[in-house]
C-alpha cells in the first residue's frame, strides 16, 4: 500500500503531531518584526558563502590565498565580497532587532532568556566579523590584531599571559597562530552562533511571539497569520529578499579590497584605517579614553586599554544584560502585549540615553576622517567628544522621556 | 487564471532565466558583475514572485488563538520534589571537590597553548654597537635621514617581526632644540621603538615640518589611536591616550656615518601591561 511522506515519517517518528501545530504558528503582523529574520537570513547567507570561502582559504598562507580565491577562483571574489557584506548587514540588523525589543519592552517576562540569548548573539556576532576580517593578514587585519593584542594584554594580572596563550607567544605571534584564528572562525564561533540562535528561536516558539495592542489583541491570545501558508511564504520571500541584496552587494560594491592594503608586518601601519562599523565604537573608546593608567607601586596595573577595550564593552553589554531584571526588580508579571516607547517614559529615555552614549563613542572613532572634512583640529574634537560622552547621554534622557510623556497624554 | 497567478508564473519564469544565467556564466564567463546581475536579479525574481503569492494566491487573514498559559505548578512541584536532594554534608563537600578538580583537569591543558609572558616582552635584539639596516638589511648611514622625513630600521641580524625590532628613525632639522638626551643624538638624528606604547601598532607618522601656532615641536603620532609623543623630549606623550613614553634608543655614529645602537631601550617596549614599570 502507499503511504505519503507525511505518514511515512509519522509512522516512524511521530511527527505529524508537532508538524501540524508548526504550520499553524501564529505570526503577529508588524513590519519591526522582520529585523531578527533578516539577521536570520543574513547569517544563512554566512554559512553558504563561507563553506565556500573555506574550501579555498589557507590560513597558513592567508594573504596570497585571500588574493588567490578572489581573482583565480570562479565566483570567489563575488562570494568573498557578499561574505563581507552580510557580516556586516548581520550585525546592523542584529542592533536594529535589539532596538526594537529594548524599547518595546519585550524583553520582560516571559522572554528574558530570549533576549539574554539575543544580547549574547550580538556579542558573538562582533567578535565573529572582527575573526574573520583578522584572518585575511593584510594590512587592516594586522593593525586590528595588533590593537587586540596590546587590548588583551590589558587585562590587569591576566592579560600578559593570557594574550601569550593565544598569540601562542608575543605578537605577532607563532605559527599556530592563523590556524586558531581559522578554526575560531570557521568552526567554534559558528558553532556558538548556530547553538544560541537555536536556543533563542526555541524560547520564542515556546512563548509565542508578542505584540502590539490593536483589535481583538490581548494578553491571552495572539493575533497574526499563520505559518502555513502565508507566513512562510512571506518569509521566504524575504530569505530570497535579503539574499538578492546581499549578492548585490556583494558583486557590484567593492569591498575589502586587500590588495589595495598590502600585506601586514608588526611594522607597517596606515593612517586613517577604518574598521567595519561594528568595531567603531571599540576604536573610539580607544581614542577618547584620556591617558589614565594606574599604577600601584612601580607596576601599571590597569593599562589604559583596558578602559576603552574592555570596560568600556563589558559595561555596555552589563547594562544590556541587566536591564530585563532591574526593570521588573519589584516582581514580574508576564507580557505579551508590547509597549510602545511612549508607554513607559523613563526605559525609554534609558535606552536613548545609552544609545547616544554608544553613538557618540562611535562617531569619536571617525574623528581623523572628520578632522580632514571639517578642518577642525583633531585635539579639539577628541575634546568636544568627550564632552558630548558625559554631557549628551543625560540631555537624551531629559529630552526623550519629555518627549514620551506629551506623546503618551495626547488624546 | 488569474491575473496573479500569471504574474507569479512570469516572475517565477524570469527567475529561471537569471539563475539558469548564473550557473552557465560560473562556468563559461565568470565575470563577477555579470554573476552578480544574474545571481542576485535571479533571487530578486524568486523574492517578488513569493511575495505576490503570499499576498494574492493564498488566504491573509488575520487568526487569533488563545496563549496556553506557561506555567504549570503541579508539574513544577514534581520535578523539585524529584530533584531535591538528601541532605548530606560529607557527599555534598566530596561532590564539590569531584567537580572542581575536574574542571581543573579539564581547564589546565589551556596552558599547553602558549608560553607563559616571562622575558620575551622586555629583552630586544639591541645591544651597543649593534647597527642599524633598513628592511633589506643594508646598513643605515646618518645620510640617508633626511631633516623631516622618517626611516624605519632593525638591528643587523635580528628578526624584524620581533616587536623590541622596528625603530623610527628621524633627524631633527633643529638639533640645538632637542631638550632632553641630546647626547643619544648625533647630528639631532633620533630613534625609537616603532611600537605604540597604548596598544602595539606601529608608529607611522612624523608631524614635521611643524603646523605652527599649535603644533610647536616634532612628534611621532600613532595612526590608530592618536597618541603623539614629542621627539626632542624623550618621547613624552604630548597628547592621545598612551599611558608612558615613547621608548628611545641611544645612538651612535659608527665607521663611514653608519648608525649604530648605543645600548638598549630607555624603557619596556610594546602595549602596556600589568607588570610594565611605569
Amino acid at each position: 500500500m502507499k503511504t505519503d511522506p507525511v505518514t511515512f515519517v509519522d509512522r516512524r517518528v511521530g511527527a505529524a503531531k508537532p508538524l501540524r501545530a508548526a504550520l499553524d504558528y501564529i505570526f503577529p503582523d508588524h513590519w519591526s518584526f522582520l529585523l531578527g529574520e533578516i539577521a536570520l537570513y543574513a547569517f544563512v547567507t554566512l554559512v553558504g558563502t563561507g563553506v565556500f570561502l573555506a574550501f579555498f582559504f589557507e590560513p597558513g598562507d592567508a594573504y596570497p590565498s585571500a588574493i588567490n580565491l578572489s581573482f583565480g577562483v570562479p565566483g570567489g571574489l563575488l562570494l568573498r565580497q557578499t561574505h563581507h557584506w552580510a557580516a556586516d548587514v548581520f550585525v546592523v540588523a542584529i542592533v536594529l532587532h535589539l532596538l526594537r525589543v529594548f524599547f518595546t519592552g519585550a524583553f520582560r517576562r516571559p522572554r528574558e532568556l530570549t533576549y539574554t540569548s539575543g544580547v549574547l548573539l550580538l556579542a558573538l556576532a562582533i567578535f565573529e566579523g572582527f575573526l574573520g576580517y583578522s584572518l585575511l593578514d593584510d594590512l587592516l587585519s594586522g593593525m586590528g590584531l595588533a590593537i587586540a593584542y596590546g587590548v588583551a594584554m590589558s587585562i590587569p594580572f591576566l592579560g600578559g599571559d593570557l594574550a601569550h596563550l593565544i598569540w601562542a607567544g608575543e605578537f605577532p605571534g607563532g605559527t599556530e597562530f592563523p590556524q586558531r584564528l581559522f578554526v575560531a572562525h570557521v568552526f567554534l564561533l559558528p558553532a556558538l552562533i548556530a547553538g544560541l540562535l537555536g536556543a533563542h528561536l526555541a524560547t520564542i516558539v515556546r512563548t509565542h511571539h508578542s505584540q502590539f495592542r490593536g483589535p481583538l489583541r490581548a494578553e491571552d491570545n495572539v493575533v497574526g497569520t499563520r505559518m502555513w501558508p502565508g507566513y512562510a511564504l512571506r518569509s521566504l520571500a524575504l530569505l530570497a529578499a535579503t539574499a538578492a541584496v546581499l549578492v548585490a552587494l556583494g558583486g557590484l560594491i567593492q569591498v575589502n579590497p586587500i590588495w589595495q592594503w598590502g600585506p601586514y608586518e608588526p611594522y607597517y601601519a596606515t593612517n586613517g584605517a577604518q574598521p567595519d562599523w561594528y568595531l567603531g565604537w571599540l576604536i573610539g573608546a580607544l581614542r577618547l579614553m584620556p591617558p589614565l593608567e594606574i599604577v600601584i607601586g612601580d607596576r601599571t596595573v590597569f593599562p589604559n586599554p583596558f578602559f576603552g577595550g574592555i570596560l568600556f564593552p563589558s559595561a555596555i553589554f552589563g547594562f544590556l544584560l541587566a536591564w530585563p531584571w532591574w526593570e521588573q526588580r519589584r516582581g514580574s508579571v508576564p507580557h505579551h502585549l508590547l509597549d510602545r516607547p511612549r508607554d513607559n517614559p523613563h526605559r525609554t529615555g534609558v535606552g536613548a540615553a545609552v544609545f547616544t552614549f554608544v553613538a557618540v563613542v562611535f562617531l569619536a572613532g571617525s574623528a581623523d576622517r572628520l578632522f580632514l572634512s571639517s578642518g577642525i583640529g583633531y585635539e579639539t574634537q577628541v575634546w568636544l567628544f568627550r564632552i558630548a560622552a558625559v554631557v549628551l547621554p543625560g540631555v537624551a534622557y531629559a529630552l526623550t522621556r519629555r518627549a514620551c510623556r506629551e506623546l503618551r497624554d495626547r488624546v | 487564471m488569474s491575473r496573479a497567478e500569471r504574474a507569479v508564473s512570469a516572475l517565477l519564469g524570469v527567475a529561471s532565466v537569471l539563475l539558469l544565467a548564473f550557473a552557465v556564466l560560473i562556468i563559461a564567463h565568470p565575470d563577477t558583475r555579470l554573476l552578480a546581475l544574474t545571481l542576485g536579479g535571479g533571487l530578486a525574481a524568486l523574492a517578488i514572485a513569493l511575495a505576490v503569492a503570499a499576498k494574492r494566491l493564498v488566504p491573509q487573514t488575520p487568526e487569533l488563538e488563545r496563549r496556553a498559559p506557561l506555567e504549570d505548578p503541579q508539574a513544577t512541584a514534581a520535578v523539585n520534589a524529584k530533584l531535591r536532594f538528601p541532605r548530606r554534608r560529607l557527599l555534598t563537600a566530596s561532590a564539590g571537590a569531584a567537580t572542581a578538580a575536574l574542571t581543573a583537569a579539564v581547564v589546565a591543558p589551556v596552558t599547553a597553548l602558549g608560553p607563559a609572558v616571562g622575558d620575551s616582552i622586555t629583552d630586544t635584539p639591541w645591544r651597543r654597537g649593534r647597527r642599524l639596516v633598513d628592511e633589506r638589511g643594508r646598513p643605515i648611514t646618518v645620510d640617508d635621514i633626511a631633516p623631516g622625513s622618517f626611516v624605519t630600521a632593525f638591528p643587523e641580524g635580528a628578526d624584524k617581526r620581533e616587536l623590541g625590532s622596528p625603530v623610527i628613525v628621524v633627524r631633527d632639522a633643529d638639533p640645538a632644540k632637542i631638550e632632553r638626551r641630546r647626547d643619544w643624538a648625533p647630528e639631532g638624528i633620533l630613534a625609537f621603538s616603532k611600537i605604540c606604547t597604548h596598544a602595539g601598532c606601529a608608529v607611522a607618522l612624523y608631524r614635521s615640518p611643524l603646523s605652527e601656532p599649535t603644533s610647536t615641536h616634532p612628534a611621532l603620532v600613532c595612526p590608530c589611536h592618536y597618541s603623539v609623543f614629542q621627539t626632542r623630549n624623550a618621547g613624552a606623550v604630548e597628547a592621545g591616550p598612551a599611558g608612558r613614553p615613547l621608548p628611545q634608543l641611544p645612538l651612535l655614529l659608527g665607521p663611514n656615518r653608519e648608525l649604530l645602537a648605543g645600548g638598549g631601550f630607555s624603557g619596556p617596549i610594546g602595549p602596556a601591561w600589568w607588570s610594565v614599570r611605569a
